[in-house]
Protein backbone atom coordinates (compact mmCIF):
# COMPACT_ATOMS: atom_id res chain seq x y z
CA UNK A 1 0.00 0.00 0.00
CA UNK A 2 1.66 3.26 -1.23
CA UNK A 3 1.99 6.76 1.47
CA UNK A 4 -1.31 8.15 1.63
CA UNK A 5 -1.57 11.38 0.41
CA UNK A 6 -3.81 14.54 1.54
CA UNK A 7 -5.36 16.97 0.25
CA UNK A 8 -5.25 19.73 2.30
CA UNK A 9 -5.88 24.21 2.11
CA UNK A 10 -3.21 26.35 3.80
CA UNK A 11 -3.84 29.47 4.93
CA UNK A 12 -0.88 31.88 5.12
CA UNK A 13 -0.57 35.00 6.59
CA UNK A 14 0.53 37.42 4.09
CA UNK A 15 2.19 41.27 5.25
CA UNK A 16 4.78 42.95 3.54
CA UNK A 17 5.85 46.37 4.26
CA UNK A 18 3.25 48.58 4.81
CA UNK A 19 0.90 46.48 3.65
CA UNK A 20 -2.65 45.56 5.01
CA UNK A 21 -2.19 42.32 6.35
CA UNK A 22 -4.12 39.06 4.75
CA UNK A 23 -4.42 35.54 4.26
CA UNK A 24 -3.61 33.79 0.85
CA UNK A 25 -4.82 30.18 -0.18
CA UNK A 26 -2.87 27.40 -1.24
CA UNK A 27 -4.32 24.00 -2.23
CA UNK A 28 -1.47 21.50 -1.20
CA UNK A 29 -1.38 17.50 -1.27
CA UNK A 30 1.24 16.47 1.56
CA UNK A 31 1.86 13.06 3.31
CA UNK A 32 0.18 13.38 6.44
CA UNK A 33 3.83 12.21 8.06
CA UNK A 34 5.68 15.23 6.27
CA UNK A 35 5.70 18.52 8.22
CA UNK A 36 4.29 21.82 8.58
CA UNK A 37 7.54 23.21 7.36
CA UNK A 38 8.05 21.17 4.31
CA UNK A 39 4.61 22.04 2.99
CA UNK A 40 5.56 25.69 3.79
CA UNK A 41 8.64 25.62 1.44
CA UNK A 42 6.89 23.75 -1.58
CA UNK A 43 4.38 26.88 -1.43
CA UNK A 44 7.15 29.33 -1.57
CA UNK A 45 9.24 26.78 -4.37
CA UNK A 46 6.00 26.02 -6.51
CA UNK A 47 3.48 28.30 -5.94
CA UNK A 48 4.72 31.96 -4.43
CA UNK A 49 8.71 32.14 -4.22
CA UNK A 50 7.56 36.20 -2.66
CA UNK A 51 6.38 34.24 0.54
CA UNK A 52 9.26 34.69 3.57
CA UNK A 53 9.96 32.29 6.70
CA UNK A 54 12.73 31.39 8.44
CA UNK A 55 14.07 27.98 8.98
CA UNK A 56 17.52 26.76 9.07
CA UNK A 57 18.16 23.02 10.72
CA UNK A 58 15.11 21.09 10.02
CA UNK A 59 15.35 19.07 13.14
CA UNK A 60 14.28 21.09 16.07
CA UNK A 61 17.69 22.72 16.93
CA UNK A 62 18.06 26.52 15.45
CA UNK A 63 14.68 27.31 16.81
CA UNK A 64 14.18 29.69 13.11
CA UNK A 65 11.05 27.67 12.12
CA UNK A 66 8.87 29.33 15.02
CA UNK A 67 5.38 29.88 13.78
CA UNK A 68 1.37 29.69 14.97
CA UNK A 69 -0.32 26.93 13.54
CA UNK A 70 -4.12 26.72 13.62
CA UNK A 71 -3.68 29.44 16.85
CA UNK A 72 -0.71 27.55 18.59
CA UNK A 73 2.58 28.34 18.72
CA UNK A 74 5.28 24.96 16.87
CA UNK A 75 8.21 24.25 15.68
CA UNK A 76 7.30 23.35 12.67
CA UNK A 77 10.30 21.39 11.33
CA UNK A 78 8.89 19.14 14.48
CA UNK A 79 5.30 19.41 13.73
CA UNK A 80 3.44 16.32 11.69
CA UNK A 81 0.56 17.20 9.37
CA UNK A 82 -1.44 14.47 10.89
CA UNK A 83 -1.25 16.47 14.12
CA UNK A 84 -2.69 19.71 13.03
CA UNK A 85 -5.44 18.47 10.62
CA UNK A 86 -6.51 15.94 8.78
CA UNK A 87 -7.15 14.92 4.39
CA UNK A 88 -9.51 17.82 3.24
CA UNK A 89 -8.39 19.90 6.04
CA UNK A 90 -7.35 23.27 6.49
CA UNK A 91 -4.28 24.73 8.01
CA UNK A 92 -4.06 28.44 9.13
CA UNK A 93 -0.60 29.15 9.77
CA UNK A 94 0.59 32.69 11.32
CA UNK A 95 3.64 34.23 12.52
CA UNK A 96 4.27 34.31 16.24
CA UNK A 97 2.48 37.14 18.37
CA UNK A 98 4.34 39.49 20.27
CA UNK A 99 7.09 40.26 18.09
CA UNK A 100 7.04 42.55 15.13
CA UNK A 101 6.38 41.68 11.64
CA UNK A 102 8.96 42.17 9.12
CA UNK A 103 7.81 40.19 6.54
CA UNK A 104 4.82 37.44 6.23
CA UNK A 105 5.78 34.83 8.84
CA UNK A 106 9.47 36.81 9.76
CA UNK A 107 9.79 38.46 13.06
CA UNK A 108 12.20 40.63 14.63
CA UNK A 109 13.94 38.95 16.94
CA UNK A 110 16.80 41.09 17.35
CA UNK A 111 15.08 42.62 21.51
CA UNK A 112 14.67 39.20 22.38
CA UNK A 113 18.21 37.82 20.85
CA UNK A 114 19.58 41.05 22.35
CA UNK A 115 17.51 40.30 26.21
CA UNK A 116 19.24 36.75 25.98
CA UNK A 117 22.30 38.43 25.81
CA UNK A 118 21.72 40.51 28.75
CA UNK A 119 20.80 37.79 31.05
CA UNK A 120 24.30 35.76 30.12
CA UNK A 121 22.21 32.84 28.03
CA UNK A 122 25.10 31.16 26.64
CA UNK A 123 23.02 28.36 24.14
CA UNK A 124 26.39 26.92 22.74
CA UNK A 125 29.96 27.63 23.32
CA UNK A 126 33.11 26.11 21.88
CA UNK A 127 33.58 23.09 22.74
CA UNK A 128 37.15 24.04 24.69
CA UNK A 129 35.60 27.07 26.51
CA UNK A 130 33.18 24.40 27.46
CA UNK A 131 35.87 23.24 29.74
CA UNK A 132 34.24 19.45 29.14
CA UNK A 133 37.70 18.93 27.33
CA UNK A 134 41.38 19.87 27.55
CA UNK A 135 42.08 22.77 26.05
CA UNK A 136 45.19 21.08 24.19
CA UNK A 137 42.86 19.91 22.00
CA UNK A 138 41.06 21.95 19.44
CA UNK A 139 38.50 19.77 17.58
CA UNK A 140 37.05 20.46 14.63
CA UNK A 141 34.47 19.72 12.16
CA UNK A 142 34.51 19.03 8.45
CA UNK A 143 34.68 22.82 7.90
CA UNK A 144 37.37 23.42 9.60
CA UNK A 145 35.55 25.33 11.80
CA UNK A 146 35.51 24.74 15.74
CA UNK A 147 32.73 22.73 17.54
CA UNK A 148 30.55 23.98 19.12
CA UNK A 149 28.49 22.55 22.51
CA UNK A 150 25.08 23.03 23.75
CA UNK A 151 25.34 24.04 26.85
CA UNK A 152 21.03 25.13 27.45
CA UNK A 153 17.84 23.20 26.32
CA UNK A 154 16.70 26.85 25.01
CA UNK A 155 17.18 27.05 21.68
CA UNK A 156 15.49 30.68 21.06
CA UNK A 157 12.48 29.78 19.27
CA UNK A 158 10.55 32.66 21.22
CA UNK A 159 7.58 30.41 20.84
CA UNK A 160 6.91 30.88 24.68
CA UNK A 161 6.96 35.01 23.95
CA UNK A 162 4.36 34.58 21.53
CA UNK A 163 2.12 32.33 23.62
CA UNK A 164 2.71 34.57 26.71
CA UNK A 165 -0.55 36.88 27.43
CA UNK A 166 1.45 39.28 29.04
CA UNK A 167 4.27 39.59 27.05
CA UNK A 168 0.85 40.77 24.31
CA UNK A 169 -0.03 43.84 26.38
CA UNK A 170 3.30 44.43 27.94
CA UNK A 171 6.46 44.95 25.18
CA UNK A 172 8.34 45.67 28.20
CA UNK A 173 8.29 41.89 30.42
CA UNK A 174 11.78 40.50 30.02
CA UNK A 175 9.68 37.27 28.94
CA UNK A 176 9.66 33.38 29.88
CA UNK A 177 12.76 32.51 28.00
CA UNK A 178 14.73 35.79 29.36
CA UNK A 179 14.08 35.18 32.73
CA UNK A 180 14.58 30.87 31.91
CA UNK A 181 17.87 32.26 30.73
CA UNK A 182 18.86 33.87 33.92
CA UNK A 183 17.50 31.21 36.39
CA UNK A 184 19.82 28.50 34.21
CA UNK A 185 22.98 31.25 34.74
CA UNK A 186 22.30 31.68 38.30
CA UNK A 187 21.62 34.87 40.49
CA UNK A 188 25.07 34.07 42.04
CA UNK A 189 26.99 34.67 38.94
CA UNK A 190 26.68 38.03 38.03
CA UNK A 191 25.35 40.97 40.74
CA UNK A 192 23.63 42.76 37.50
CA UNK A 193 21.21 39.64 36.86
CA UNK A 194 19.16 40.62 39.96
CA UNK A 195 18.98 44.07 38.77
CA UNK A 196 17.32 42.86 35.80
CA UNK A 197 15.28 40.45 36.98
CA UNK A 198 14.13 41.55 40.08
CA UNK A 199 11.82 44.38 38.59
CA UNK A 200 8.77 44.86 37.64
CA UNK A 201 9.14 44.10 34.27
CA UNK A 202 11.20 41.21 35.08
CA UNK A 203 10.36 38.01 37.24
CA UNK A 204 7.47 39.38 39.30
CA UNK A 205 5.82 40.45 35.84
CA UNK A 206 4.32 36.35 35.15
CA UNK A 207 0.69 35.89 36.07
CA UNK A 208 1.39 32.05 35.92
CA UNK A 209 -0.01 31.35 32.93
CA UNK A 210 1.99 28.07 32.19
CA UNK A 211 1.59 29.28 28.17
CA UNK A 212 5.93 29.11 27.99
CA UNK A 213 6.17 25.78 29.43
CA UNK A 214 2.84 24.04 27.36
CA UNK A 215 4.23 24.90 23.84
CA UNK A 216 8.06 24.97 24.48
CA UNK A 217 9.56 22.23 21.73
CA UNK A 218 12.30 21.39 23.76
CA UNK A 219 11.11 21.02 27.36
CA UNK A 220 12.81 24.07 29.47
CA UNK A 221 9.69 24.62 31.41
CA UNK A 222 10.32 28.21 31.13
CA UNK A 223 7.29 28.86 33.98
CA UNK A 224 9.36 26.35 36.69
CA UNK A 225 12.14 28.12 36.09
CA UNK A 226 11.00 31.58 36.53
CA UNK A 227 9.02 30.38 39.94
CA UNK A 228 12.65 29.00 40.81
CA UNK A 229 14.21 32.34 39.87
CA UNK A 230 11.68 34.05 42.37
CA UNK A 231 13.02 31.94 45.16
CA UNK A 232 16.52 32.94 44.09
CA UNK A 233 15.59 36.60 44.28
CA UNK A 234 14.16 36.47 47.26
CA UNK A 235 16.74 34.13 49.01
CA UNK A 236 19.57 36.80 47.78
CA UNK A 237 17.57 40.04 49.01
CA UNK A 238 17.27 38.29 52.19
CA UNK A 239 20.61 37.61 52.50
CA UNK A 240 21.79 41.15 51.57
CA UNK A 241 19.76 42.09 54.42
CA UNK A 242 22.16 40.45 56.63
CA UNK A 243 25.71 41.18 54.56
CA UNK A 244 27.63 44.46 55.93
CA UNK A 245 27.32 47.00 53.60
CA UNK A 246 29.91 47.62 50.58
CA UNK A 247 30.15 44.04 50.42
CA UNK B 1 19.86 48.28 25.92
CA UNK B 2 19.53 49.11 22.31
CA UNK B 3 16.09 51.75 22.57
CA UNK B 4 16.72 50.94 18.01
CA UNK B 5 15.24 47.32 18.46
CA UNK B 6 12.04 47.46 17.35
CA UNK B 7 9.36 46.46 20.24
CA UNK B 8 6.25 44.44 18.93
CA UNK B 9 2.85 47.22 19.01
CA UNK B 10 0.74 45.88 22.43
CA UNK B 11 -2.48 43.92 21.46
CA UNK B 12 -5.30 44.72 22.95
CA UNK B 13 -5.90 43.57 26.70
CA UNK B 14 -9.48 42.36 25.87
CA UNK B 15 -8.20 40.09 23.66
CA UNK B 16 -4.67 38.86 25.08
CA UNK B 17 -6.43 38.40 28.06
CA UNK B 18 -9.74 36.83 27.55
CA UNK B 19 -9.28 34.62 24.27
CA UNK B 20 -8.64 31.04 25.70
CA UNK B 21 -9.52 29.87 22.17
CA UNK B 22 -6.52 26.56 21.03
CA UNK B 23 -5.14 27.80 24.35
CA UNK B 24 -4.16 25.20 27.76
CA UNK B 25 -5.64 25.23 31.07
CA UNK B 26 -3.55 27.30 32.28
CA UNK B 27 -5.11 29.81 29.75
CA UNK B 28 -8.37 29.33 31.21
CA UNK B 29 -7.20 29.63 35.07
CA UNK B 30 -5.89 32.58 34.09
CA UNK B 31 -9.09 34.36 32.24
CA UNK B 32 -10.99 32.77 35.48
CA UNK B 33 -8.96 34.72 37.75
CA UNK B 34 -9.08 37.94 35.46
CA UNK B 35 -13.07 37.71 35.38
CA UNK B 36 -14.17 37.00 38.91
CA UNK B 37 -11.47 39.66 39.89
CA UNK B 38 -13.46 42.37 37.45
CA UNK B 39 -16.86 40.96 38.94
CA UNK B 40 -15.68 41.26 42.80
CA UNK B 41 -13.82 44.83 41.97
CA UNK B 42 -17.63 45.66 40.43
CA UNK B 43 -19.27 44.39 43.30
CA UNK B 44 -17.12 46.27 45.91
CA UNK B 45 -17.70 49.75 44.28
CA UNK B 46 -21.58 48.34 43.84
CA UNK B 47 -21.36 47.22 47.70
CA UNK B 48 -19.98 50.95 49.12
CA UNK B 49 -22.88 53.13 46.67
CA UNK B 50 -25.74 50.64 48.32
CA UNK B 51 -23.56 51.42 51.86
CA UNK B 52 -24.32 55.14 51.14
CA UNK B 53 -28.25 54.41 51.91
CA UNK B 54 -27.29 54.20 55.24
CA UNK B 55 -26.70 57.73 55.05
CA UNK B 56 -30.57 58.44 53.81
CA UNK B 57 -32.18 57.14 56.95
CA UNK B 58 -33.45 53.95 58.50
CA UNK B 59 -36.16 54.07 56.29
CA UNK B 60 -34.71 54.55 52.89
CA UNK B 61 -32.64 51.58 54.09
CA UNK B 62 -35.15 49.43 54.59
CA UNK B 63 -36.99 50.10 51.07
CA UNK B 64 -34.04 49.21 49.65
CA UNK B 65 -33.17 46.04 51.50
CA UNK B 66 -36.92 45.36 50.62
CA UNK B 67 -35.39 45.77 46.66
CA UNK B 68 -32.41 43.19 47.06
CA UNK B 69 -34.84 40.78 47.91
CA UNK B 70 -35.68 40.43 44.48
CA UNK B 71 -34.55 36.98 42.85
CA UNK B 72 -32.14 38.95 40.15
CA UNK B 73 -30.28 40.77 43.05
CA UNK B 74 -30.40 36.95 45.11
CA UNK B 75 -28.94 35.61 42.05
CA UNK B 76 -26.59 38.48 41.53
CA UNK B 77 -24.94 37.72 45.22
CA UNK B 78 -24.78 33.96 44.69
CA UNK B 79 -22.57 35.31 41.19
CA UNK B 80 -20.19 37.31 44.08
CA UNK B 81 -19.74 34.14 45.60
CA UNK B 82 -18.84 31.64 42.97
CA UNK B 83 -16.38 34.77 41.79
CA UNK B 84 -15.59 34.29 45.52
CA UNK B 85 -14.76 30.96 45.95
CA UNK B 86 -13.19 30.67 42.17
CA UNK B 87 -10.93 33.59 42.70
CA UNK B 88 -10.06 32.69 45.93
CA UNK B 89 -9.14 28.99 45.49
CA UNK B 90 -7.20 29.82 42.22
CA UNK B 91 -5.50 32.29 44.27
CA UNK B 92 -4.46 29.65 46.45
CA UNK B 93 -2.72 27.51 43.37
CA UNK B 94 -0.92 31.23 42.22
CA UNK B 95 0.78 31.25 45.78
CA UNK B 96 1.65 27.86 45.67
CA UNK B 97 3.24 27.82 42.30
CA UNK B 98 4.13 31.29 42.87
CA UNK B 99 7.26 30.03 45.15
CA UNK B 100 7.73 26.74 43.37
CA UNK B 101 5.52 24.71 45.64
CA UNK B 102 3.20 22.05 42.84
CA UNK B 103 4.33 23.19 39.72
CA UNK B 104 4.38 19.89 37.90
CA UNK B 105 1.44 19.95 39.07
CA UNK B 106 -0.33 23.01 38.66
CA UNK B 107 -2.95 21.72 36.00
CA UNK B 108 -4.10 19.16 38.59
CA UNK B 109 -4.06 21.41 41.58
CA UNK B 110 -5.87 23.95 39.70
CA UNK B 111 -8.51 21.40 38.79
CA UNK B 112 -9.06 19.77 42.32
CA UNK B 113 -9.51 23.30 43.49
CA UNK B 114 -12.08 24.27 41.11
CA UNK B 115 -14.05 20.83 41.97
CA UNK B 116 -13.96 22.04 45.33
CA UNK B 117 -15.04 25.39 44.73
CA UNK B 118 -17.42 23.60 42.78
CA UNK B 119 -19.09 21.40 45.35
CA UNK B 120 -18.88 24.61 48.08
CA UNK B 121 -20.73 26.76 45.21
CA UNK B 122 -23.70 24.41 45.03
CA UNK B 123 -23.96 24.11 48.78
CA UNK B 124 -24.27 28.01 49.05
CA UNK B 125 -26.85 27.56 46.41
CA UNK B 126 -28.75 25.20 47.89
CA UNK B 127 -29.03 27.59 51.03
CA UNK B 128 -29.53 30.26 49.09
CA UNK B 129 -32.15 29.41 47.04
CA UNK B 130 -33.95 26.92 49.06
CA UNK B 131 -37.50 28.57 49.86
Amino acid sequence: MGTPIWKITCQVYRQKDGETAHYDEFAMEADPDEYVLDVVERIWAFHDRSLTFRHACHHSTCGACGMRVNGVEKLTCITPIREVTADGGTIKIDPMRNFPVVSDLVVDMGLFYRRMELVGHQPVLPVTEAGVIENSRRPQDRDGQEQMLRLADCIECGLCISACPIAATDPDYLGPAVLAGAQQNGLDRGRHLLEIVDHEEGVWRCHSVYECTAVCPSYVEPAWRIMDLRKQVVKTRFKRLFQPKGK
Amino acid sequence: MDESLRKPPPRSWVQAWFDPRRRDLGTFAFVLNRVTALGLTLYLFLHLIMLGNLARGPEAYGRFLETIEHPVFVFGEYLVVLAGLIHGFNGIRIALTSFGIGVPYQKRIFVALMVIAAVAGVIFGVRMFAV
